[in-house]
């Protein structure tokens, strides 16, 4: 599908041109924002010079396994990141970790089933990689969400519970809107993809040198993936989380002050 | 007894906001009355469980509440909310979402008029009521339940005077035709001398006196 294209250190510290011109910005209108820019820049050069070795290895072995594994740490590492964007919801890690561990074998089983992708590391890594990326972004969102809804509409909750309704009748509302919160990024990104952006995979291909037509086929696939992905993670992620928000005898754990 | 509270002690967010509170409560209309802050909402969640105490015990009819079934509970013991406390939609959509909780086909124009309200009111939006209307509405929807006892949270603090005897005049009416106990908090000694027969006062987390209102606040006068 793509052929082989060579990037040499050069090129890439010669890009850093463009952060020159990030941090010169900064200074210039005092945003505050240089060592911000210089961690980015660090992090980022550690973070992918790492994950690339990594990635070759997996290649070098050819082994599911070590797919699996990488898949696994990423799972854990983006349910601790989300978690942070969840600071309201209680217990919000086991959620997050079953919604990303769902929304990853869920949809790269059915990519493999359905005959979209061969099993093999060279498409289960960087797919893996976007699914769980993007399935997170979308539960921090819903979360996020959930975590402003129960506590800031905690009185209109009540007053259903308070008709003998139970916990998932009343929370349903905010789960609903929570759920919209977490897909609607990325089915607004969907709408506009080739018009006002294009997307990361068909920019990659086309420097890598492939035929446009296959560089749109590809990513389509991956944005309708990601759609799936991101939906069955964000649901997910409320249904488990919003039951942390009651007790077992439908009591909002934390009331509305009187 | 219709109620009784014995050594009830509840904690909130580091802060105690009962201390040993013992009261009973008989069928009736009874007001439980004190100053802001006290606890006197806080009691009234207990009584239908939608909080527990840390320690001690209510009972409902002589039955520890907690071995009480929570939904069942609170179809039977119905709290009407301080606002704003209704559901996106229409005031007819509110009181079918309560009649569903309670598997009940709601007369809507009926339960309207016994809230005082025309039905009319039916297809109105709940977010645009004056909040007397709203107070209506929210009794409406809790009557959909046919609840044998209507716990009221402060029902008429939002209201002016017309307005608040209005609601008073209502909530006498329903007593007499629907044989409906009443449980009213209030922070007014004059609505609990006008709305009840039994009268428990509340200062500090504690209950400091109970007995029929008249005697009580006779007493208090001398």
């Amino acid at each position: 599908m793509s052929t082989g294209i060579q990037v040499s250190l050069g090129e890439v510290a010669a890009s850093l041109a463009l952060v020159a011109v990030a941090i010169a910005v900064s200074l210039w209108r005092r945003t505050d924002l240089e060592e911000d820019i210089g961690i980015a820049v660090i992090r980022s050069a550690i973070q992918l010079t790492a994950i690339g070795y990594v990635i070759q290895a997996i290649f070098d072995e050819d082994s599911l396994v070590l797919v699996l594994a990488l898949i696994a740490v990423m799972v854990v590492f983006g349910a601790f990141t989300a978690r942070r964007r969840a600071k309201r919801v209680p217990d919000a890690l086991g959620p997050l970790i079953i919604a990303l561990t769902v929304a990853a074998v869920g949809t790269l089983g059915l990519v493999v089933a359905l005959g979209v992708f061969d099993p093999t590391p060279r498409y289960l890594v960087p797919v893996g990689g976007m699914v769980v990326g993007n399935s997170m972004t979308a539960a921090a969102v819903a979360l996020n969400r959930l975590g402003d809804e129960m506590t800031d509409r905690a009185r209109e909750i009540e007053a259903t519970l308070a008709l003998g309704a139970t916990a998932t009748v009343a929370a349903a509302p905010g789960v609903r809107r929570s759920l919209r919160s977490g897909t609607i990024a990325l089915i607004d990104s969907t709408k506009t993809t080739g018009l006002i952006f294009f997307p990361g995979t068909m920019v990659g291909m086309l420097l890598a040198g492939a035929d446009p037509t296959d560089a749109v086929r590809l990513q389509l696939i991956l944005l309708w993936v990601l759609l799936g992905s991101v939906a069955l993670s964000a649901l997910t992620a409320t249904t488990l989380a919003y039951r942390n928000f009651f007790t077992s005898a439908h009591q909002l754990r934390d009331p509305p002050a009187p | 007894m219709l109620f009784e509270l014995d050594g009830v002690w509840l904690s909130r967010g580091g802060e105690t906001v009962l201390r040993g509170v013992d009261a009973s409560v008989p069928v009736g209309a009874t007001c439980i009355a004190g100053p802001s802050g006290s606890g006197k909402s806080t009691i009234l969640r207990l009584l239908d469980r939608l909080a527990d105490p840390d320690s001690g015990e209510v009972r409902y009819r002589g039955e520890d509440v907690r071995e009480r079934d929570p939904l069942e509970l609170r179809r039977e013991v119905c709290l009407v909310p301080q606002l704003p406390a209704l559901l996106d939609g229409t005031v007819e959509d509110n009181i079918r979402f309560a009649a569903g909780c309670g598997g009940r086909d709601p007369d809507v124009p009926g339960l309207l008029a016994l809230a005082g309200l025309g039905a009319g009111f039916a297809a109105r939006d709940g977010a645009r009521l004056s909040v007397g209307e709203q107070q209506r509405a929210m009794l409406a929807r809790a009557l959909a339940l046919e609840p044998r006892v209507l716990l009221l949270d402060e029902p008429t603090s939002a209201l002016d005077p017309d307005a608040t005897a209005a609601i008073e005049a209502t909530l006498a009416g329903l007593r007499e035709r629907l044989e409906i106990s009443l449980v009213l908090v209030t922070h007014d000694l004059g609505q609990a001398r006008r709305m009840s027969e039994w009268l428990v006062r509340i200062d500090r987390g504690t209950s400091v006196a109970e007995g029929p209102t008249d005697e009580l606040l006779a007493r208090a006068a001398s």
